[in-house]
């Protein structure tokens, strides 16, 4: 990932449909711009944060896998 | 901006798994932006009802149904693999163990993702439920006809 991480988001362990919900909640807090990284455990995250992105209207910039952990990230778009 | 998709969710049956399933879908779709509202029906009214009920149902055959059918989301059984309460037990230990909600947790969730709850009126008059022995998370008390105007308009509508 190159772009600037603004915020961690940690939901390691979590379970559908923690992850999304804690995404929703996090976005808030964040500026529009504002590029968010999510630390899952969840193999479910990598289809359903694209799922996410396109109803939201956020921008969904990629993943990194490392073994276990699934580092997903989101530019936030829209307010 | 555009209006948001909606989504309705008849909750009728009282299953823990079945009701954690409603929110489970009912909490993903708030996040995803949409707006839900969840009917509580039949069993599912139990999700809704406090455990302690306040004002006692007047008819006899009300009263002997509130002893056999408690109500309260922490009193939710197992459809399948209850086996008189251990079952359901160990059930609850794993979902806590995989960091998953309850199901009072859930309906607290839901309620501040800003997912509406409504009772419907028939199945509390049945019931002997009274709104005041209803959790305050319920914000409306209806008929079909206000279920039917919703559903009408939402793109999602489930009954579970």
């Amino acid at each position: 990932m190159d772009a600037k991480i603004d915020s961690t988001l940690d939901c390691y362990g979590m379970l559908c449909p923690l992850p999304i919900i804690k995404i929703a909640e996090k976005l808030k807090e964040m500026k529009k711009g504002e590029v968010l990284e999510l630390i899952s455990t969840d193999e479910g995250i990598k289809e359903d944060i694209v799922a996410w992105c396109d109803t939201t209207g956020n921008e969904y910039l990629g993943l990194e896998e490392d073994d276990e952990i699934i580092k997903v990230f989101v530019k936030k778009t829209v307010n | 901006m555009s209006e948001k998709d909606k989504v309705t969710i008849i909750v009728f049956s009282g299953e823990l798994d079945k009701v954690l399933a409603a929110f489970n879908i009912a909490t993903g779709a708030a996040a995803m932006g949409m707006e839900v509202s969840m009917f509580f029906t039949f069993w599912g009214l139990n999700v809704v009802r406090k455990e302690n009920p306040k004002i006692s149902p007047s008819h006899i055959l009300q009263k002997m149904f509130g002893v056999v059918n408690p109500g309260g989301a922490r009193k939710l059984k197992l459809s399948k693999f209850h086996f008189g309460g251990i079952g359901t037990k160990m059930m609850q230990i794993l979902m806590k163990r995989s960091l998953m909600p309850s199901a009072p947790e859930m309906v607290k969730m839901a309620f501040e993702l800003g997912v509406t709850m409504i009772a419907c009126t028939t199945s509390m008059e049945f019931m002997g439920v009274n709104k005041v022995d209803l959790i305050d998370e319920v914000s409306r008390l209806t008929g079909v006809a206000t279920y039917l105007a919703l559903a009408k308009d939402s793109k999602i509508n489930l009954f579970i």
